[in-house]
This record gives structure tokens, sequence and C-alpha cells, in this order.
């Protein structure tokens, strides 16, 4: 079994060395750096999630990912996620194929929602019509991954009518991903229009979703499709041990939980919960090396996954603390993982 | 099993399969039911809720004692009331902007908390529902947690969960299916009460003890007063 290790950020606002936040611009030089380290520490794929706040200033995540591929060779780099419901599918296809080009093959992207919505407001969509929105959008991403000309009809955006849509893909395709957060029907879909399963697992105990792996094997046959990858996105923190990552990450997490809470009217994160969350049946991947690497080989195992990437960053943390966590990462998790999953 | 009430879950999206599991776990016999045909979720039905009967809506709501409405609330328009008429509603469903965008027939009941202002989410699906006994309840704690948490009655790590109505023979059948699933079951009062069990109220989005419950929602009640 060949497996695949990936780091994603959403562009998490950084903070300086005296606590006072970064600007957007010097966040997003420094993501770009931290995608070039990535490849130097032996990450596979480097994504970055589409996000439209002050805390991850990250709306065009493409650029930034063509800027890694200028200064990068092996790398594969992509989106994590795209939300595709409130952008043109042509466009998207259109910036992760001009992405393919400049890296030479090395494009992916991850269609799906997150768990954000301010994209809905900003491009004038009403999130009402999400289901409608993203069913007809992956429908046509998926026609336009088969290259060649399109024809397609919805009620979403203009028809297209034997359109060529360029630059046309060197290698035919590149690999599309469905993002799903827990509902079994969005599972249904992927395996319908023939995209991979990334599985975002960001809170309770990740064996949950084995059931969804063996749906989305069984759908995929139902519907005459070969198998697929199915990848596990999961957020986290490395650094030289247990207590030391934690340290660093608690207080970022409750910042960051405690602002979407008060944003959204729920309660904000207990330490207890932290802890549930960081054990070996929680979502969180914070620790040491070690202990990472130990929980993910356990639920890639359990879930039947191929792929796992790790979120890393939190508003608020440091360019070296995530710089430590990449190199932790790279040098010792994934190698680790590796040996631990035979 | 000591209960024969039958369960019609509508909705098979992120909550519906997570009560649907709990019920059956708990030995309820459980329907459930999307929009649409009954094949289209089979196979999610027999991975992921393993022992429910995937039927159409109203085949399942004519054979349940229990109707739990697990639906986008976006999508509860879409519900014909006459389907309902006469039966007992779990509304599960939360009025969560913030989350899930702004539906104007909801705005009334925006915010948590026992606020006397506007009015609650449940208490709007009550009144589009007026053939149905509606009970709001389990709707606070998040579908990644719900069958986490869930333990026995006397397990020293039972949690509660919070649940209100008009109808009292109604609320004492959904205190036994809470209870049973896995949660002390607390009953806040009329309809009107479970305002505190919305969104931006003190208990959404927490998995209490019965004490940390009673205690939250009391010292909402104090905030108010």
């Amino acid at each position: 079994m060949t497996y695949t290790f990936g780091l994603d950020t959403f562009g998490d606002r950084e903070g300086g060395a005296d606590g006072t936040p970064l600007s957007h611009a010097q966040t997003i030089r420094n993501v770009v750096e931290e995608g070039v380290f990535a490849e130097q520490a032996g990450v596979d794929f480097f994504g970055i999630g589409e996000h439209h706040t002050d805390y991850f200033p990250m709306p065009a995540g493409d650029v930034a990912l063509a800027a890694i591929a200028a200064r990068t060779e092996k790398i594969r780099l992509g989106s994590a996620v795209t939300v595709l419901s409130s952008d043109d599918p042509v466009r998207v296809f259109q910036r992760y194929s001009t992405l393919d080009a400049v890296s030479g093959g090395r494009a992916e992207v991850i269609l799906g929602r997150g768990s954000s919505i301010e994209s809905f407001p900003l491009f004038g969509y009403d999130l009402a019509d999400y289901e409608e929105l993203f069913d007809e959008k992956a429908t046509l991403f998926a026609e336009l991954l088969k290259g060649g000309p399109v024809t397609w009809e919805g009620k979403t955006r203009a028809a297209l009518l034997n359109q060529d849509v360029v630059p046309h893909l060197e290698s035919g395709s590149f690999p599309a991903w469905i993002g799903v957060g827990g509902n079994p029907q969005s599972v249904i879909r992927a395996a319908r229009l023939g995209f991979s399963l990334a599985l975002a697992i960001i809170g309770g105990p990740p064996s949950r979703f084995a059931a969804y792996s063996e749906l989305f094997r069984r759908a995929l046959e139902k519907f005459g499709q070969p198998p697929r990858p199915v990848l596990v996105h999961s957020p986290g923190h490395v650094a030289a041990t247990d207590e030391q990552a934690k340290a660093e990450f608690w207080p970022r997490w409750q910042e960051v939980i405690a602002l979407v809470a008060e944003e959204r009217g729920f309660a904000i994160p207990t330490e207890a919960s932290f802890d549930r969350e960081t054990g070996p049946d929680g979502a969180l991947y914070v620790g040491s090396p070690e202990t990472v690497a130990t929980k993910i080989a356990a639920n890639v195992r359990a879930l039947g996954a191929t792929r796992f990437d790790l979120k890393y960053g939190l508003p608020g943390l440091t360019h070296d603390q995530l710089m430590t966590t990449i190199e932790l990462y790279g040098q010792q998790v994934i190698p680790r993982v590796r040996d631990l999953l035979g | 099993m000591r209960n024969e009430s039958r369960l019609a879950v509508l909705g098979a999206g992120h909550v519906g399969p997570v009560i649907a599991r709990l019920a059956i776990a708990a030995g309820y016999p459980v329907a459930i039911a999307t929009a649409g045909d009954p094949d289209d979720i089979a196979l999610i039905t027999e991975l992921v809720i393993p022992g429910a009967q995937p039927r159409w809506a109203s085949d399942a709501v004519a054979d349940a004692d229990i109707v739990v409405l697990a639906i986008p609330l976006h999508r509860f328009g879409e519900v014909d009331p006459g389907l309902l008429t006469g039966k007992l509603v779990v509304d599960a469903m939360n009025y969560w902007p913030a989350s899930d965008g702004v539906l104007a027939a909801f705005e009334a009941s925006a915010g948590g908390g026992s606020a006397g202002e506007g009015s609650g989410s449940s208490e709007i699906v009550a009144r589009r529902l007026d053939g149905s006994a509606v009970v709001k309840a389990l709707n606070h704690i998040g579908y990644h947690e719900l069958e986490d948490r869930a333990r026995p009655a006397g397990d020293a790590d039972r949690r509660a969960s919070g649940l209100a109505g008009d109808d009292p023979a109604a609320v004492a059948a959904v205190a036994e299916l809470t209870g049973r699933i896995g949660y002390d079951p607390v009953r806040l009062g009329r309809l009107r009460a479970g305002r505190v069990l919305q969104p931006g109220g003190p208990v959404f989005g927490q998995v209490l003890t019965l004490a940390e419950f009673e205690r939250a929602v009391h010292e909402d009640a104090r905030s108010l007063a």
C-alpha cells in the first residue's frame, strides 16, 4: 500500500515574537516559505484552504501555491478546500489547471464547503441554496476534469455548449476530492460523480467515520466507478514533547474556537474537552512526533485511508513554531507512520 | 425491549443517522426517510444505520409513534404539515444563521437564552405543524458528540439533554427516549422554555452533567431577571 502525507493551512494569521498579529501580507509570505520548507522536510502534499476572514486571510490560495510551485520540484500542491458552491467551476478548473501547468503536473483540488460560510454573502450567494449549488457545480467540475469539450446546463451558471476549456491538462486529469464532514449523502455524491473522498474530522472520535469509507467503497461499486482513495484531514501541532505541543496549541485553540463560538453561538471549549480531543479517541493530533505518528497510523488503518493531511497552524502561532511542526512532521512523524503501517 | 414505540427519523444527513443509531441501540424500531425514494438511502442505511428500515416518508410517519425531524431547517417549508397531523414530532432542528444562513421565516427566533423577545424556532415549527404535538429535543449536543457521550442511566459519566413541549404525554415519551438513548432528560417546561436550548443559549453545543446543565439554565434565567 502506498501512503501519502500532507500538510494543510488556512493561512492562519501568524503571531509575531511579541504576540502581536503579523500582517495579512507577511502571513501569506510565511505560508509560501512553509510550503517550500515542507518539500525539504519530506512532506508529499501542501494544501491551502480558502477563507475570507481577518484571522484566516487566505481567499486566493492558488496564487500562493503557484509561488510555492516555482520554488519546489516534487511536492504536490492543492486546495484544502475550495468553496466550490460560491465559485465558478470553470474558473476553479482554470486556476488549478494553470497551477498544474506551472508546477509540472502537481496540482490537486479538494472541493467542499469547509466549516466557513463567509464566501456566500461575499460573492452574493444564498446559503440556503448550498445543496443545489454544490451538486450542480461538482457535476460540472467532474465534466471539466474529463478534458475535452464540455456541454452542460444548469441553474447556477451559464450553460456550456461543446465548450473547449483551457488550459488543457498534460496528463489528462488531476486528483480531485470532495471534502465530507459527516453527511453520508455527500459520500454517495462523491462516489457517484467519480471524486475521491476527503474526510474532514475535526471533532469527536475518528473511528465513527470507518463506516463512511466502507460506504464510499460500496457506492463506487454500485455506480460502476473504479476504486478511489480516502483521505483524512484533521488539525494538529507537533513539538518536541507532548507537553510543549499542548502548551503552544491550547491557548491559540481556545482563542480561535472562542472567536468562532461567539460568531456562531456555541460554548467555548474547556480544557477537559481539549484533553479528550488530543487523547487517543479524539480528532486533534497534538503532541510529540511519536504521539502524533501513533495516532495517525491507528486512524489511517481504522478508516481504510491511504492519505493523511495534518491541518497545521492556528491564528497566533508563530512562524518558528510552524516551521518546527513542519520539520518534525516531515522528518519524524511521516517516516514513523510508514514504519507503523508496514 | 420494554418499549414498543416506533420511531420515524426524517433526514439522513448529519443528524438523522446519529439519532437513528442511538434509538436502535436503545431498542426502538426505527424507520428512516428523506424527501425521496428509500432506494436512494438503502446503502447508507445498510452501512451507516444498520437495523433501520429505509421507507417513504409517508409510510414511515404513518407507522410511527414518534417522528424525529432531523432535516435542515431551510427544507422545513417543504414538509407537508398534513403528513404529521396527530403525530408526536421531535424538533431536533436549529435556526443557526451564523452556520446555515438567514431564513426569513425564522428570523424572529434568532438568538438563544430565555429572553422574552421574539419566538423560539420550535414555536415557529409548532405553529406550522398545528395538528402535531411538537417537542424540542436532541438539538443542542453536536451530532459529532451525541453518540460518543451517551451513557446508560446511573453511569457516573452520564450527561444531560434538555427538552420542552406543551403536550405532557408527548414530553413524557420524549423524556423516556432521551433517557434510553443515553442522557438524563431535563424537562424545561412548555415549548417556549426550549428557547434556552437554541444557538446562543447557555447549553447549545455543550455536553453537561445534570447539575451543570441545571446551573447553566438557572444562571441564564437569573441574568435576564
